[in-house]
């Protein structure tokens, strides 16, 4: 029997929400991971691990590990350094197992890989060898890799997003990498069209086209037909160009969703309140606003950049976590909405899987 | 010389093999962690960031006074591992 499972990620604690077969009742974990703050949490179907990136206050980056689906946990940052005498590394803000490597991007910026399971993990150094990296800056939440997305098939293919400095692709393996943000926006910059310093919030590839990527950023909604090379504005039509998450469909490359929130001057939550998600059919050209079953008056809530996440069900299922603990998931792609959980910890990151 | 090291409650829970308190042969606090190390691997990147120094908000003391990586142990002191009071 094939069940869905929701691994979430909070500022204390990782939760696993399972909602069986049918995905129609959901039950909630313990916290997991030693109640540490949990960015993201990936799956490697090859070998049925569960990989969850933390950093704790006080014992710094980890990545966990559990082989039994989270009974159990083992944890490791051995190697995670940028050397004696490079910026300390505090946390792991994503995780995502590729050609049977794992990888890791950490704050602040850069890219690391273990091909151990986790066990020992090395620099992927070409990243921070870009020239531009003196001058990277940190976004609100810091100067974080928080998005890593191998190419399906060719090992050598990879992108990442930096906040607030952009997107970045190699075609070698990670020895050189290219910033590809032409046509995005960095509008709180005296020049708004630098090739590096864009806020990306959120890079999702398109499935079944490699080269087409829908980009949740600071300044608007992007989509790329190239790999990212170039950008063409799709925000028209939201209620905000603001928001964290991008969500696209398992089997349509012309869908995804977004959750726009107000002003990032003003709030980064829900726009008067009203909580939704907004669908494209047509890749970004028109959207949809879907909020049967979510909160509409007084729902100041915010969902951060890995709290997003479409499942490979028929119809897929979407779900998103909320900064304030709330988790709501839809099995119509987005058509209505369910509270699944509530009173969890700020949840920061949400990855849907389907295991046996 | 043999020294008692007494970890916190989180760190113990959080490395397989460790206990609150253990005796090991050292004669600095970084000798200490060094061999709470060979026995459970790992303990010391919990401890020790780059530099290398303690993580900004772990505290150790030797007898009851404040210490550092390179601080002397004596015989039969007493080394503390306290996570900052901090948090929310």
């Amino acid at each position: 029997m094939t069940r869905t499972l929701l691994l979430v990620g909070t500022r204390k604690g990782a939760f696993m929400v399972d909602g069986g077969a049918n995905r129609s009742t959901w039950s909630v974990s313990d916290p997991m991971c030693e109640g540490w703050p949990v960015h993201d949490l990936q799956w490697d179907p090859a070998t049925g691990s569960i990989y969850a990136g933390a950093g704790s206050p006080w014992f710094g980056p980890a990545v966990f590990r559990s082989d039994d689906l989270g009974a159990t946990w083992t944890h490791s940052s051995e190697g995670m350094t940028y050397g004696d005498d490079g910026p300390k590394i505090p946390a792991v803000w994503n995780v995502t197992p590729a050609n049977g490597s794992i990888y890791a991007g950490v704050e602040p910026a850069g890219l690391f890989r273990s091909n151990d399971g986790g066990a020992t993990w090395s620099h992927v150094s070409g990243l921070r060898d870009h020239p531009s990296r003196p001058t990277w800056q940190p976004g609100a939440g810091g100067l974080i890799c928080h998005t890593i997305v191998p190419h399906p098939t060719d090992p050598k293919r990879m992108w990442v997003a930096i906040s607030a400095v952009g997107t970045f692709a190699t075609e070698d393996g990670g020895a050189t990498w290219e910033a590809r943000n032409h046509g995005v926006a960095a509008c709180f910059l005296p020049d708004p069209h630098p090739e590096t310093g864009q806020c990306v919030h959120k890079l999702a590839m398109a499935a079944g086209e490699p080269d087409t990527f829908y980009q949740q950023n600071h300044c608007g909604v992007y989509r790329s037909r190239d790999g990212g090379r170039t950008w063409d504005d799709i925000s028209a039509g939201l209620s905000s160009r603001f928001g964290f998450v991008m969500g696209t469909h398992p089997r349509d490359a012309a869908t995804a969703w977004v959750i726009p929130l107000s002003d990032p001057e003003a709030g980064r939550y829900a726009p008067n309140g009203a909580l939704a998600v907004w669908r494209t059919s047509d890749r970004g050209d028109t959207w949809e606003r879907q909020s049967n079953g979510l909160p509409q008056e007084h729902a100041f809530v915010g969902v951060l950049r890995e709290a997003m996440s479409v499942d490979r069900g028929d119809p897929a299922g979407i779900y998103f976590g909320t900064s304030t603990g709330q988790l709501y998931g839809s099995t119509d792609e987005g058509a209505s909405w369910a509270l699944i959980a509530d009173h969890l910890p700020s949840i920061w990151g949400v990855q849907a899987i389907e295991v046996d | 010389m043999a020294v008692t090291v007494i970890l916190p409650r989180s760190l113990v829970s959080l490395i397989a093999g460790t206990a609150r308190t253990t005796r090991v042969e050292a004669s600095t606090v970084r000798e200490a962690i060094d061999r709470l190390d060979d026995a459970s691997p790992g303990l010391r990147n919990r401890l020790i960031d780059s530099g290398p120094v303690l993580r900004e908000h772990i505290n150790v003391f030797v007898d009851g006074e404040q210490a550092s990586l390179d601080t002397a142990v004596g015989a039969d002191a007493t080394i503390h591992v306290i996570p900052a009071v901090s948090g929310g």
